[in-house]
């Protein structure tokens, strides 16, 4: 849901449910560091309601433009995390085993 | 005319300056540059300790802050230090804390698990009311994994997708001990219920009596589950029975979220801490050295010889600090000599499962949700 000035696109914000600080606070963090963003913030009404406010001040570009590129990088940003994390794991598993078989050929 | 285009080249590659290259990494003063990636932990408390994340926050020096993607890809590093079937510690060097905080509440708030939710108590003479029975029946950690499964709402009937169904009877003999009633004594049951709904007199006499759960076929045809019963966490005490006292009772397990209740959270705990950075702003010598050495409770500094019988204090483990700040009050005015701080983008993460999913497995599913969350987002926008 967005609230917004009708003609200008690029001052809006953005009211999500079923939301909280998990997202809010990453998309805030990608958000924040878009050249093209002004002023971005996150705010919670009441802590009983599931409900998150976005707010997203751009030099120009619309607002919900920029949001949706945040939160595709973000997405990005996940899918790197998730497989540099998958090869961690595959180079300390092999490490070990490397370890395992140094330790029984040295006895 | 020559002269011109001659001057007009000079021109240009005067006013080319290395500010118009698209993505050259600037350098900020090192002092900037502390305050941007550490935080420094004074005696009374920590300074800087705010992220500074604005593009523009250091556009007035020339310095561009803006998030590249390919920076992040570049510079973004996992080191695992322990993996074990139950717990891992690794690294994450190179995101932000709102990003780590973010894995660390999906972690323990909205990754799936199976835990009792409803328990059909048919006897219970033991000391043990019915209520703190079933709570303590619900926090048992159930060795499944939540994936093969599907979420019950209160519309639909308990069916082999989305329940399973374990029975408990222990009777104390009298004349016997006193019994401790262990999880090992929960069965499973992979054809679903068994204790019979109330039908009406006039139905089918026949037909086989309708039960609690709607089981079409067992659970144990599964492939995951012919030769891998489920079972939950094993020698974890549930009651003790005096003699004479007897519990039945059926308990039925269904998906859910952390969120809801803290059953169903998947992990003892997952918690992060950033990476503790020590240094010595002046050299520590001989008996101030061996001090410094003895005050720390977690051995972070050692002594090294450097000839002629002189001794000096050096930083051996940095990792281990715990922040507890007894090297600041060593003495008087050892603030300034020793410098603790931390790393504002490196954390090391721990995570501890109860024993549902493996750790990493762990992880991985919760970076996919947070993808879901942000695509959630996507196409509402959209």
């Amino acid at each position: 849901m967005e609230h917004g000035a009708f003609g200008d696109q690029s001052n809006a914000t953005f009211s999500l449910t079923e939301e909280d600080h998990t997202l809010a606070n990453a998309v805030r963090c990608t958000l924040n560091q878009d050249p093209r963003v002004t002023f971005c913030g996150y705010s919670i009404p009441h802590p009983s309601d599931a409900r998150v406010n976005i707010r997203v001040q751009t030099t120009g570009d619309p607002a919900r433009e920029v949001l949706k590129d945040s939160c595709q990088e973000l997405m990005l940003m996940c899918r790197h995390v998730r497989s540099t994390f998958a090869k961690a794991v595959d180079d300390f598993r092999t490490s070990e085993k490397v370890q395992a078989m140094k330790i029984d050929s040295k006895e | 005319m020559a002269e011109r285009e001659e001057t007009e080249k000079k021109k240009e590659a005067e006013s080319f300056s290395i500010w118009d290259l698209p993505d050259v990494p600037q350098k900020l003063p090192p002092h900037i540059e502390f305050q941007r990636t550490r935080v420094q932990c004074n005696l009374d408390a920590p300074i800087h300790t705010e992220n500074v994340m604005y593009s523009g926050a250091y556009a007035s020096m020339g310095v561009d802050n803006s998030l590249q993607l390919d920076h992040f890809c570049n510079n973004f590093r996992v080191e695992v230090i322990r993996l074990t079937k139950d717990d891992m510690e690794f690294d994450l060097i190179g995101i932000d804390a709102a990003i780590a905080n973010a894995f660390r509440r999906i972690l323990i708030a909205e990754l799936p698990t199976m835990a009792i939710e409803k328990v059909l108590i048919a006897n219970n003479t033991s000391v043990i009311q019915d209520e703190v029975l079933a709570h303590r029946l619900g926090l048992i950690p159930i060795i499944v994994d939540p994936r093969l499964f599907e979420y019950m709402s209160e519309n639909d009937t308990s069916n082999e997708k989305n329940t399973i169904v374990f029975k408990l009877h222990v009777l104390c003999e009298r004349g016997g001990p006193r019994l401790t009633v262990k999880t090992n004594e929960l069965k499973w049951l992979p054809n679903g219920s068994e204790l019979p709904l109330e039908t009406k007199p006039d139905s089918n006499p026949s037909s086989k009596p309708r039960t609690y759960t709607s089981f079409s076929s067992s659970q144990d045809l599964l492939p995951e589950f012919s030769n891998n019963p489920i079972r939950p966490m094993l020698d974890i005490t549930i009651a003790r029975l005096g003699p004479g006292q007897e519990i039945e009772l059926e308990a039925h397990a269904v998906k859910g979220i952390g969120k809801t209740h803290a059953k169903w959270s998947p992990v003892a705990t997952a918690w992060y801490r950033m990476l503790p950075e020590i240094v010595l702003l002046e050299d520590v010598e001989d008996e101030d050295a061996e001090k410094l050495v003895k005050t720390c409770p977690v051995n972070v500094f050692d002594i090294e010889d450097i000839g002629s019988g002189k001794k000096r204090a050096t930083v051996a483990r940095p990792r281990a600090c715990t922040l507890c700040r007894e090297c600041l009050r060593c003495g008087e005015e050892w603030e300034k000599r020793v410098s603790i701080r931390r790393v504002k983008d490196h954390f090391i993460f721990t995570i501890e499962s109860t024993g549902a999913l493996s750790p990493e497995t762990l992880f991985t599913e919760a970076v996919k949700i947070l993808e879901d969350k942000c695509e959630r987002v996507i196409t509402e926008l959209s």
